[in-house]
C-alpha cells in the first residue's frame, strides 16, 4: 500500500530523512516512532503529497505523490499533529465542507456524516461551534473528518497528543475497529509507546533521519533484550533529550520577544 | 467548482456569525461619513463645490471595501495558525480553486460591508444622481473588493505572523486611502499630489464609483473600468502565484 525506497529529504545542508526504505501492506497498522526531530513529520509530509522528496521513490497505492498528488489525496485521510478544524463552524459544517472538497456526493455525504458522528459520539452536539468542543472532542471530529471520504490509508500524526487516557483509549478502539471492519490501512506516529504496542502490527523506529529498527513489537523487544517497548525504544535511540528545530514562526516570535526586551 | 462554492460559503457564514465585528468595523467609516460629511459641508459649499456629504459618501463606501478586503488577508494567516489552511491545501482540489473561493468570499463580505455603509449614507441624506448608475456602481465596488482582496492574499501568503501583517497593512492602507481622492476632488491639487493619486489604484475605484453614483467623475468611466479591470486580473494572478507557493 505504501512503498518507500531510498527516500532522502534535505533542507539545505540538513538531512532530515536519510535514505530510508520500508513498505506497508494493505490493511496493516504501521507505527512510525522516533524522538523529536527524527524525521517523522517530514516523512509523513512526503507521503501525504505536502513535500517533494529530494531523492528516492515513494508509491502510495501504486501512485507517485509528487506527480499524481490529486489522485493520492483522494485515497488518503490525514489527521495532523496540530488541529486543523474551522473553529467558527459547527461539527456538521466542518464535515460537510470536507466532503465537498473531497467530492463526496451530497446524499452519500449526509449518510456517512451521520454514521461517523454517531460512531465518534458527537451526533448530539453536531450543530455546536467547534470552539465550544473539548480537546478530545475536536480530535475525534478530526478523525471522523479524515474518514469521511472513505480513504484507503489513514495517516495519524501524533493523534493523541494532549488527550486524556479515556479519549486515547476510545480513539484507538475506533481506529482498530475501522482497520478491522473497513480494512483501512493505518500509518501512525506517536510518542506513547504503550499505544504503538497496543495497536500496531509492525513498528519502525527512526532516528536522525534513518530507520534504526523495524519489526513487530515482540521482535523489537527481543532484539534489544528489553521487557517493554519503551525500553527497546530507549535502547535503540539513546536517552539524550532532543531539541526539535524551531519553525519560522517560532523563531520570529522568539526574536520579537527578545526585541521587546522580555 | 464545488470547492469554490463551499469556500465562498464558509467566508459568508463566518462573516454573518461575527456580528460584533460587523458593527465595530462600521464605526470608522461612519465617523468619516458623518463627522466629515456634515462638518466640512459648509466650507465645501462656500468653495462652490456643492454638498460635501454627496461628494464624500462614495469615497467612504470605497474606503470600507478597501479596509475590509485588505484585512481579509489576516484570515489567511489566522487559518494557517489554526491549521484550517492545511485542511484545504491537502484536499484533492487545485490550489487555484481554493484561492478563488477564498477571494470570492472575502470580496463578497467586503461588498456587503460597503453596502451597509451605503445604506447608512442614504439614511444620512446621501442621494444618488440616478438609479441607472447603480449597476455600474456595483461593478466598481466589486472591482475594488477583488483588487484589494488580491493584495491581502498576496501579503497574507507571504508573511507568516500577525504582527508583520499588521505592520505592512498600516504602511499600505492609510496612504492608499488618503491619496485616492476619496476625501477631496482631484482638480486643482499640487503636482506632486496629483502624481501620487495617479499611481494609487483606489483613485480609479473611487472615481468610478463617484461617476456612477453622483455623475461626478474626474476620469471617464471607461478609463476607470480599464485600470481597475486590468489591476484585478494582474493582482489576482500575483495573489494566486503567492498562494501557490505557501508551504505548510
Amino acid at each position: 500500500m505504501i512503498v518507500v525506497q531510498n527516500l532522502t529529504r534535505k533542507f539545505g545542508e540538513f538531512v532530515a530523512v536519510h535514505d530510508i526504505s520500508f513498505a506497508v501492506e494493505p490493511g496493516e497498522i504501521f507505527a512510525f516512532l522516533g524522538p523529536n526531530g527524527a524525521g517523522k513529520t517530514t516523512t509523513i509530509k512526503i507521503l501525504t503529497t505536502l513535500l517533494p522528496p529530494t531523492s528516492g521513490q515513494v508509491r502510495i497505492d501504486g501512485l507517485d505523490p509528487t506527480r499524481q498528488s490529486t489522485e493520492v489525496r483522494k485515497r488518503i485521510g490525514i489527521v495532523f499533529q496540530d488541529p486543523s478544524l474551522d473553529q467558527n463552524l459547527s461539527a456538521w459544517e466542518n464535515l460537510d465542507l470536507h466532503g465537498a472538497l473531497y467530492h463526496v456526493p451530497r446524499k452519500i455525504r449526509r449518510q456517512r456524516m451521520q454514521s461517523l458522528l454517531e460512531l465518534f459520539g458527537l451526533w448530539e452536539r453536531r450543530d455546536e461551534l467547534v470552539k465550544q468542543y473539548s480537546g478530545g472532542m475536536m480530535r475525534r471530529l478530526e478523525i471522523a473528518r479524515g474518514l469521511l471520504h472513505t480513504p484507503r490509508i489513514l495517516f495519524l500524526d501524533e493523534p493523541t497528543l494532549g488527550l486524556d487516557p479515556q479519549s486515547r483509549n476510545q480513539l484507538w478502539t475506533h481506529v482498530k475497529q475501522l482497520n478491522r471492519d473497513e480494512g483501512v490501512t493505518v500509518f501512525l506516529t506517536t510518542h506513547y509507546m504503550d499505544e504503538a504496542d497496543r495497536v500496531a502490527g509492525r513498528i519502525a523506529i527512526i532516528d536522525h533521519g534513518r530507520i534504526v529498527s523495524l519489526g513487530t513489537s515482540a521482535e523489537l523487544k527481543s532484539s534489544t533484550g528489553s521487557a517493554t517497548l519503551e525500553e527497546a525504544f530507549l535502547a535503540l535511540t539513546g536517552t539524550e533529550i532532543r531539541d526539535e528545530s524551531a519553525g519560522a514562526t517560532d523563531q520570529m516570535r522568539r526574536a520579537a520577544r527578545a526585541w521587546r526586551g522580555r | 467548482m464545488g470547492a469554490i462554492y463551499v469556500l465562498w460559503l464558509r467566508e459568508l457564514k463566518r462573516y454573518f456569525r461575527s456580528r460584533v465585528q460587523i458593527i465595530a468595523s462600521l464605526g470608522q467609516p461612519l465617523l468619516y461619513l458623518l463627522a466629515l460629511g456634515y462638518g466640512l459641508s459648509p466650507v465645501f459649499r462656500r468653495g462652490g463645490e456643492g454638498n460635501y456629504l454627496q461628494f464624500v459618501a462614495p469615497g467612504v463606501i470605497a474606503m470600507t471595501v478597501l479596509f475590509s478586503s485588505l484585512f481579509s488577508g489576516i484570515q489567511l494567516i489566522w487559518d494557517r495558525q489554526f491549521g484550517f489552511l492545511k485542511e484545504t491545501l491537502v484536499a484533492p482540489v487545485p490550489r487555484l480553486h481554493i484561492m478563488i473561493g477564498r477571494t470570492c468570499g472575502a470580496a463578497s463580505t467586503a461588498m456587503i460591508q460597503g453596502l451597509l455603509v451605503a445604506v447608512v449614507a442614504f439614511a444620512a441624506g446621501f442621494r444618488p444622481a440616478g438609479w441607472a448608475g447603480i449597476p455600474l456602481a456595483f461593478a466598481f465596488l466589486a472591482l475594488v473588493a477583488v483588487v484589494f482582496t488580491a493584495v491581502g492574499t498576496t501579503v497574507g501568503s507571504t508573511l507568516r505572523d500577525m504582527q508583520g501583517f499588521q505592520m505592512v497593512m498600516n504602511f499600505l492602507v492609510m496612504p492608499i486611502f488618503f491619496l485616492s481622492g476619496a476625501l477631496y476632488p482631484l482638480e486643482h491639487i499640487p503636482v506632486l499630489l496629483t502624481a501620487l493619486t495617479r499611481i494609487d489604484p483606489l483613485t480609479y475605484g473611487v472615481d468610478g464609483l463617484r461617476g456612477a453614483l453622483i455623475a461626478r467623475g474626474h476620469f471617464s468611466a471607461l478609463v476607470d473600468l480599464t485600470v481597475m479591470g486590468t489591476l484585478a486580473v494582474v493582482l489576482t494572478w500575483v495573489g494566486a502565484w503567492r498562494f501557490s507557493r505557501i508551504e505548510i
